[in-house]
């Protein structure tokens, strides 16, 4: 049987049994969610290597339907059931302080649903709809806490994300009008065959400014240095660690490479818009002292990153970009969740008010050093090979300007994660910290699972050196194919 | 809340049946005539919040719960998946038209359309109930709670198509 | 023509969201905005004197592709309407909340968040 379907049929099937279910017993939220995550974990490591195309109800790919798996999709799939396991794992007692579990793990199963539907449609509308529904899902989770801020960020939020939304309809709508069809494949062959016009000009516009402020790129940022602080600390993992990255980076990349077929302008402005972020997200995180904020913004600069190696258009690039994209869902989330750990334990997100968090919560402050030092770029851990690979694509490609900015950006993280741990792990303990107790182990034990991701992940280089000997757990090579091939995808659907 | 005057009582009482009648009736030839499962699932749940709006909430949660409301929206959600999984079990693939595939249906009957009669009543279900608790949560309690109620109607919506 | 004028009714929307402070307004300006899309949507299909789009039988299929109007335009029309029914249901109750805890409508003066 092909599972494809299933990873968005299992998550909408627990979410809908779970409010049924728990109201008899109270602890059935937490296991039906968790075990529900590992097993879509599971299957996502299963696609590895494998491709697919499943018609929905058997009608083939031009009329009905279709879901594609690919490359690219295998890597956004497996990043985004990783770390939705990694935090339900965390939320089991994270989520004790929050009223209603049941709401929490239904809307956080849709949201998973909505972003495996996302990587997984071949169809422009489909899409959308897969879109709006992991979106909706995190607005209602953003503003999960019902306090002042929670709410007034969900609101800013959903009004951002419900204008994304508008113009990304209008891009699909133009694009139905002047192609006829809503099928990927078919729309990138009649491209290929006719070539681009000026309503499919305004319709890439439209495309670029829907998805990135899907990915808060810079001059769309706006919403994200309040949403993903304000929502539960499991949320702002999924959040910063895969949202913006299966909703805006993805989709971008999808239908700019696959679909629409790149140009030296598109990937002129990808660039541009990529260091313009990966520059100002470091300088505004740099004077920040609440802890998640600070994070928030490391995201906007991070995805720069990201943008910035997919836009430079080479392997190389893309190769980094891909690598980055991956590296960044792990320890980011690492990193949301070692802030949800201390605030967990003190109630506090403020650096300055915290110190020597390390002696009275040892595994939280490792975990936390590892995360550091791989967003910052140091040697062992995974950060550094991804930046290093995007720094020398950037050269290769004759583009050492952006190099430069991405060694400035790379030099500023490290001095903002130096700062965070100093302030709140090494520094001297404080008396009103006396009595903290390290988290409960369920928590222990994601941060520690994902810091071991951490350290372990510079293995998905490996199959690249073609020594035939890692060739089972080649992730990025397909996935760098994937987006390489350009509109040969249309020609893989439609056989 | 003691509801409206005797009148609007009086009318509500006699037509609320009729609307709730419609609205099965809507949903029963969705796959014949305009409608369908979306259609009469608002018309559904009309005929509640006409009951709402006449006598006050108390008479209307008599009669369905918030917890049988909530209830009959998973059940609603999972009768749809439960279809489309039916169809790989029977017919190979997720949401094929497993009834209609090899023995067509005849012309203006109930199966003519296949699972679609099928899809549309679990819509029906899900959409009434939903929408019912939207207006209860909005209109009358006036306590709000979060919109994960709504996500689900969407997917079905698409498909249905 | 009649998509400029789609388009002008998608900017009085984004006009809206972007310059009003009352929240009540600014999810005016998004449903103004949803409806320009989805009017834009009706028109890509719709066709002057066109039939509705159900095949009979024993019906021309030359004459019939050249007549009706184009039936995916409104069932991408159907389901964005649904979408935006979950997104301003969500909205309006933030909008209550929102109430509720500042006691205004006015954007301007809800400034929790700075940074």
């Amino acid at each position: 049987m092909n599972i494809i379907p299933l990873f968005v049929a299992l998550p909408l099937a627990v979410a809908f049994i779970i409010p049924m279910l728990s109201r008899k017993f109270k602890w059935f939220p937490d296991i039906a969610g968790n075990i529900t995550t590992l097993i879509l974990a599971g299957m996502s490591f299963s696609v590895i290597g494998k491709t697919g195309i499943y018609s929905m109800g058997a009608w083939e790919a031009p009329i009905g339907i279709v879901m594609v798996l690919d490359g690219l999709s295998v890597l956004l799939l497996i990043a985004v059931n990783v770390i939705a396991f990694a935090s339900t794992l965390f939320s089991v007692n994270y989520m004790d302080r929050y009223t209603s579990k049941l709401r929490y793990y239904s809307l956080f199963l849709l949201m998973v649903a909505g972003m495996n539907g996302v990587v997984l449609s071949g169809d422009l509308f489909n899409l959308y709809v897969f879109l709006e529904i992991a979106s909706v899902a995190s607005y209602a989770l953003v503003g999960f806490g019902c306090e002042h801020e929670e709410i007034e960020a969900s609101f800013k939020y959903l009004v951002l994300g419900t204008v994304a939304s508008a113009f990304i309809l209008l891009g699909i709508g133009i694009t139905y009008g002047s192609i006829g069809s809503l099928n990927m494949a078919q729309v990138s062959e009649q491209i290929s065959l006719s070539g681009m016009n000026n309503a499919l000009l305004f319709a890439v516009a439209l495309f670029i400014m829907g998805f990135g402020l899907k990915a808060a790129l810079v001059p769309f940022h706006a919403w994200l240095p309040d949403a993903h602080p304000s929502a539960p600390a499991p949320i702002s993992s999924m959040l910063s660690g895969v949202l913006i990255k299966a909703l805006g980076i993805y989709t971008l990349a999808r239908i700019l490479f696959n679909v629409i077929g790149v140009t030296d302008t598109i990937l002129n402005i990808l660039m541009v818009l990529g260091a313009v972020s990966m520059v100002i997200g470091v300088l505004l995180a740099l004077g920040q002292w609440d802890f998640k904020r600070l994070l928030a913004y490391h995201s906007i600069s991070q995805v720069g990153y990201i943008i910035l190696g997919i836009g430079l258009g080479t392997p190389l690039g893309i190769l980094g970009g891909l690598f980055h994209l991956i590296n960044h869902s792990v320890f980011k989330s690492l990193l949301f969740l070692n802030a949800g750990a201390i605030e967990y334990s003190t109630g506090t997100r403020q650096l300055d008010e915290l110190g020597g968090m390390k002696e009275k919560m040892p595994v939280t402050g490792g975990t936390s050093l590892v995360a550091s030092m791989s967003i910052a770029g140091i040697p062992p851990f995974n950060g550094f090979w991804s930046k290093l690979i995007i720094i020398a694509a950037c050269i290769q490609a004759g583009r050492p300007v952006f190099a430069a900015l991405a060694v400035f950006a790379s030099i500023l993280t490290l001095a903002s994660f130096l700062k965070v741990q100093k302030y709140a792990f090494f520094d001297k303990l404080k008396d009103k910290w006396k009595d903290i107790e390290e988290v409960p182990v369920l928590m222990r034990l994601s941060m520690v699972l994902l810091a071991l991701l951490c350290i372990v992940m510079c293995v998905l280089l490996l199959p690249l050196l073609n020594t035939g000997l890692f060739d089972n757990i080649d992730i990025l090579g397909p996935a760098v194919d994937a987006l390489m091939k350009g509109t040969a995808y249309a020609v893989r659907v439609l056989g | 809340m003691t509801g409206m005057t005797l009148i609007v009582k009086r009318i509500a009482r006699c037509v609320k049946s009729f609307i709730f009648l419609y609205g099965i009736y809507i949903t029963l030839y969705g796959h014949l005539t305009p409608g369908g499962g979306f259609a009469g699932g608002v018309i559904i749940a009309c005929s509640f919040i006409l009951l709402i709006l006449a006598f006050g909430k108390e008479k209307a949660l008599e009669r369905i719960s918030k917890s049988l409301a909530s209830e009959l929206d998973s059940i609603g959600a999972l009768m749809f998946l439960f279809i489309a999984l039916l169809g790989i079990l029977i017919g190979g693939s997720f949401f094929i038209n497993f009834i209609q595939k090899n023995n067509p249906g005849q012309d203006f009957h109930l199966f003519s359309a296949g699972t679609i009669i099928l899809s549309n009543i679990a819509i029906a279900i899900k959409v009434g109930s939903s929408l019912f608790m939207v207006f209860v949560i909005f209109a009358v309690l006036r306590v709000v709670k979060k919109g994960d109620k709504f996500e689900m109607i969407q997917t079905e919506m698409r498909d249905e198509e | 023509m009649i998509y400029t004028l789609c388009l002008v009714l998608f900017m009085v929307g984004l006009y809206g969201v972007l310059v009003k402070k009352n929240i009540i307004k600014i999810v005016l300006g998004l449903i103004i905005m949803e409806y320009a899309v989805n009017l834009f949507l009706i028109f890509l299909g719709y066709r002057i004197g066109g039939v509705a789009p159900i095949i009979t039988r024993g019906a021309d299929l030359v004459e019939f592709t050249k007549n009706s109007v184009d039936p995916l335009p409104q069932a991408l029309v159907l389901t964005s309407i649904v979408i935006s029914l979950g997104v301003i249901a969500l909205m309006v109750a933030l909008c209550i909340r929102l109430y509720e805890r500042y006691g205004t409508f006015d954007i301007t003066e809800m400034r929790r968040l700075k940074g």
